[in-house]
């Protein structure tokens, strides 16, 4: 809750506004014949598909919002409509506060050159370039000297932990490697703004978990804008300050994962929060009573507000009294009941 | 009862062909109707149009080289200084055109060529008679061969390691050993220069079609018609336009050549992952660094293959360009061929061959070739090739002057073997065909009698007794079954041009070739492709021999069949079989091996025995396959019947355009006649193409 706040006091860094992407052979002459309004059953009865469907939000500094959807869910199409890589119908994008779509071809290069950075899902690496010259190639796209490209791709190695392998070619890399390598080149101009497209899908489970723990580690010290799309909830949950879950080109729900779990807008939401440990998802400040701040009632024991509720249950719940909460700077924010505790572990029905 | 009938194929085509067979015997040829008696060489006049329908497009070729002259010769005219006549003379534009290109195709074949086999134009070019006159330093040999061959064979070892390094070795040595060295260099700088600009304008007109839906549309059917017209009959245009000699025997190459270069760019481009283009453009690229620096490395494979192709194709018009004044082995051949001297046309066969097969290796191992990267590499290691180039370079000519004191007066081993002096074993392979033809002269004469008065003659009455009528319902028919209303309308515009001309009883005579040849080829092609397919190890071989097949020349495969079967049509129809039988071979086997193995595991886990599982697994998949295969077999077999007709009398449509070449105003009747061969091959390949590529989806396998 209190993210979103400050969300709303910055300036956004990526801002939408009734996005549509509607795909279909006659939708260029529907869109002239509406004036515009578009009429979601009308153009649908006229073979028309929606890829996204008004889409409206905010995406401010520092903050990472993870779209999730399933296939054909409409969330890469989102996603490469704000990096304008397919254009969009009706709507509009701004980025920093300029106006994306109005953008001519040679502001779109600039813009990509300084501003963005795009992970793939396939990794989408130049097979006939080595790990460094792939790293280095946005860089030397921009014009930047040999010398210059190779010793920041070389940092952007160091950071990527791909040490040792600088002189390898993408099909001699595992997967994970290649990864690495897709996010360090994303990363070489210093974007503000940073795409990832399903980044971790292709990984076997084991190596996508030391992945996310790897992209948790960079988000920590870069502190990006960052737009991630997956299919995969858990990933969602796990990494996003805020998360929009899309399903046939509708936004259905956008909240903090603490509020999704705890509260489902929808019945389609639902079915991804009814199988998720909520112990795992939760954190302290979600779950505490706020009004509970006298010292008498409880104990020496402090947690802080950040903890996941997994890891502190078992030291809660053998505390006598309720356990104060405090936030980063020491300061009591609330308590945590042992009963909220048992409920988040034991209790079925929501809130 | 009438939907059941329409779902049934195969009840459709037989009361199709009920339908034709009715139509043949209700419309007869009408009584003293003689086939082509008419002037050129065209169809008699038929008042029955069933029969035969009038020439309304009679005056197309004659209309086409009227144009064609007015434009070179007429059109815009502009004076020009000429220093021969020291006086301005009047010259049209495109003419002035014409001949520009022509300087410069010829000055880049005359600098390779002077740099291999020795000459002094380019010099005088850059310089002037006087200079030359005046330093008698400057009229350079040409390098030895062993300098040569030394280079190639380093190319080679770095390219595809020992076995194509010894390769190359062997084959050069062979050339330059069989007295062949200096005919052999000048085709491969004619190659040298047709290929490279085949790829420019290739890979250009690639990305042209690429970036344009509209370009890629306009060009699509001209490439399929340029890869489908008889070679000889881009003859005739670039001998208008560009008069006799090397230049236009390459630019008829380059027009041959261009078009797999311009399919495969097109293909690679657009098989380049859509995720690296977007990475591409997310990393800032401009529209041409995204081009240069991402999508056409991206594409390298494919068109790496589509260089090979053109070295091929580029290859395959060696002999045929030397009929408008090539120079250099294939014009050799040509001329052995027509004194009829079989010893020395096998051996200069062979040295094509050679050439063919090591120019493929190498550019193919080139494509195949992983880039690899070392950045630490010390100074030696970088620079290593340079260094062995270098010593090879000083080594070769260094020999070729020890060898002037060897070998005095006589012919200098280590520098260059003239033309005809060195080795040859033509005598006794001349004494060997001749005692091979004396002894079966007398059962071949038997078996070629009993061929075409049993088999060939009767089919060709069949082809030619048919009526219009009942070829259009035949294969409009077809058409119609296979592709619904569309294929029958192209495939009947197809045939309809070729009805109006002159030549469609010629056109049936070309088909019957044509059909008699698929029948063979494309059975025996099968046959030994499902026998191949049978076994790992069999299946290797005979791709290998399909691999080894393709790269020769067409024009080889006529001389092993006039040396047993002389000028006849038998020897046409002896060479198209093992030419036309390689695409059945390989697709067969393609087709067969590629059936998937799951449902080979689910067939051998319900039982089927060898047999069974062939034809009620294997077969039914690869049906499709094997189709196209077929239909690549048609396309050969078209190609050389056409050329057939330089050893045979085949009173098809080859042979009209082999008689345009020699007449200045054939260019409209090889043009268009030209187009005819094209219309048969490609209304042949819109069925069977369409046919498997509706199987294909059927059977989920596209």
């Amino acid at each position: 809750m209190a993210k979103k706040a400050t969300a709303k006091s910055k300036h956004p860094v990526i801002k939408c506004d009734g996005v549509y992407k509607i795909f279909g052979e006659n939708t260029d002459k529907l869109i002239q014949a509406s004036n515009g309004v578009i009429d979601v059953q009308s153009f649908q009865d006229a073979g028309c598909i929606f890829g996204v469907n008004d889409a409206s939000f905010e995406v401010s500094k520092g903050e990472m919002l993870v779209v999730m959807g399933l296939s054909g869910s409409g969330k890469s199409t989102l996603l490469r409509c704000i990096s304008r890589l397919t254009d969009t119908t009706s709507g509009s994008i701004h980025i920093d506060g300029e106006d994306l779509l109005a953008m001519n071809d040679k502001e779109l290069i600039e813009l990509r050159r300084n501003k963005m950075g795009m992970v793939f899902q396939s990794f989408a690496l130049l097979p006939h370039k080595t790990v460094l010259e792939n790293i280095a190639f946005p860089l030397q796209v921009k014009g930047m000297s040999t010398d210059d490209a190779i010793k920041r791709a070389s940092a952007m190695v160091e950071l990527t932990s791909l040490t040792g392998r600088e002189n390898y070619y993408p099909r001699q890399l595992s997967g994970g490697q290649q990864q690495r390598v897709g996010i360090a080149r994303s990363l070489a101009v210093e974007p503000d703004i940073w795409f990832l497209d399903e980044p971790f899908s292709a990984l076997d489970p084991l190596i996508r978990k030391e992945m996310q723990d790897e992209f948790l580690r960079l988000q920590s010290i870069l502190k990006k804008t960052i737009l991630f799309v997956t299919h995969d909830f858990d990933e969602a949950l796990r990494l996003a300050d805020r998360i929009a879950i899309m399903k046939d080109g509708i936004i259905e729900q956008m909240d903090t994962p603490a509020n999704i779990v705890l509260n489902p807008a929808t019945e389609y939401v639902a079915k991804f929060t009814n199988e998720v440990p909520r112990e795992k998802v939760l954190k302290c400040s979600d779950v505490m009573d706020k009004a509970e701040t006298d010292k008498k009632n409880i104990s020496g024991l402090t947690v802080p507000h950040d903890a996941v509720i997994e890891t502190v249950a078992e030291a809660v719940l053998n505390e006598a009294k309720a356990v104060p909460v405090v936030d980063d700077k020491g300061k009591t924010i609330g308590a945590l009941h042992r009963k909220s505790i048992i409920h988040v572990l034991f209790g079925k029905d929501s809130h | 009862m009438i939907k059941s009938f329409t779902q049934s194929k195969l009840q459709q085509f037989a009361l199709l062909f009920i339908v034709f067979l009715a139509l043949c015997w209700l419309v007869q040829k009408p009584e003293g109707y003689k086939y082509f008696v008419s002037a050129g060489g065209g169809n008699e006049e038929s008042s029955n149009w069933l029969w035969r329908l009038p020439a309304l497009l009679a005056w197309l070729p004659a209309w086409l080289a009227d144009s064609i002259n007015f434009v070179m010769f007429d059109w815009i005219t502009i004076d020009v200084y000429n220093e021969l006549l020291e006086d301005d003379e009047e010259i049209s534009v495109v003419k002035e055109f014409t001949r520009s290109v022509s300087w410069a195709v010829l000055f880049f074949i005359q600098t390779i060529r002077e740099l291999l086999v020795g000459g002094i134009k380019t010099i005088v070019t850059f310089t002037s008679w006087g200079f030359i006159n005046e330093n008698p330093w400057a009229r350079l040999p040409g390098l030895p061969w062993t300098v040569v061959t030394g280079a190639a064979v380093l190319l080679g070892y770095n390219l595809g390691g020992r076995f194509l390094a010894i390769l190359v070795g062997c084959a050069l040595t062979y050339i330059a050993l069989f007295g062949q060295w200096e005919p052999a260099m000048k085709t491969v700088s004619l190659v040298l220069v047709a290929a490279s600009v085949s790829v420019v304008f290739g890979l250009f007109l690639g990305i042209a079609a690429y970036r344009s839906k509209a370009f890629e549309a306009f060009i699509t059917p001209i490439l399929g018609v340029a890869q489908t017209m008889p070679q000889f009959s881009y003859l005739i245009p670039m001998f208008v336009l560009f008069g006799l000699g090397d230049h236009a025997g390459a630019l008829a190459t380059i027009v041959f050549a261009t078009p797999p270069m311009v399919r495969l760019t097109l293909l690679g481009l657009k098989s380049v992952s859509p995720e690296v283009v977007e990475a591409g453009l997310m990393s800032g690229c401009t529209r041409r660094q995204l081009m240069f620096r991402v999508m056409l490395p991206t594409a390298r494979k494919n068109i790496l293959i589509g260089v090979n192709q053109v070295i091929m194709g580029c290859l395959a018009m060696v002999v045929i360009a030397s009929l408008i004044g090539a120079t250099g082995i294939g014009d050799d051949l040509l001329k052995a061929l027509n004194g009829l001297k079989l010893g020395k046309a096998f051996e200069l066969g062979v040295c094509i061959v050679l050439i063919a097969i090591t120019l493929d290796k190498l550019s193919l191992a080139w494509a195949n070739k992983p880039i690899d990267y070392f950045a630490d590499l010390s100074f030696s290691e970088r620079h290593r090739n340079k260094f062995i180039l270098l010593a090879i370079l000083i080594g070769g000519v260094l020999l070729a002057f020890i060898g002037r004191y060897i070998f005095g007066d006589g012919i200098n081993y280590f520098f260059i073997i003239e033309t005809n002096k060195g080795i040859s074993a033509d005598k006794i392979l001349d004494a060997g065909i001749d005692w091979f033809v004396t002894v079966l002269f007398e059962p071949l004469e038997v078996f070629k009698a009993w061929v075409f008065v049993d088999v060939l003659e009767p089919v060709r009455a069949a082809f030619r007794g048919m009526p219009v009528i009942a070829t259009f319902v035949l294969v409009m028919g077809i058409g119609y079954i296979v592709g619904g209303i569309r294929s029958a309308l192209v495939v009947g515009g197809y045939l309809l041009f070729i009805a109006l001309s002159a030549w469609w009883d010629r056109a049936l005579t070309t088909a019957y070739f044509v059909a008699i040849a698929l029948v063979i080829a494309g059975s025996l092609g099968a046959l030994i492709g499902i026998l191949s397919a049978q076994n790992e190890r069999a299946t290797k071989v005979t791709l290998i021999v399909c691999d080894t097949l393709q790269t020769f020349p067409s024009f080889i495969y006529l001389i092993p069949a006039i040396m047993l079967f002389q000028v006849s049509n038998i020897a046409v129809l002896i060479a198209i079989t093992p030419y036309a039988m390689i695409p059945a071979m390989r697709y067969t086997i393609e087709g067969l091996r590629n059936v998937s193995p799951a449902l080979l595991d689910a067939g051998a886990m319900s039982g089927v025995n060898r047999m069974q599982r062939l034809l009620s697994i294997e077969l039914p998949l690869a049906f499709p396959h094997i189709v196209l295969g077929i239909n690549q077999t048609v396309m050969f077999a078209l190609m050389m019947v056409i050329i057939g007709a330089m050893i045979g009398s085949t009173a098809d449509l080859g042979e009209l355009i082999l008689g345009s070449l020699s007449d200045t105003k054939g260019i409209g009747n090889g043009i268009i006649l030209g187009l005819c061969v094209a219309f048969i091959g490609l209304a042949i390949d819109h069925i069977l193409n369409t046919w498997a590529k509706a199987r294909k989806d059927a059977l989920g396998l596209a």
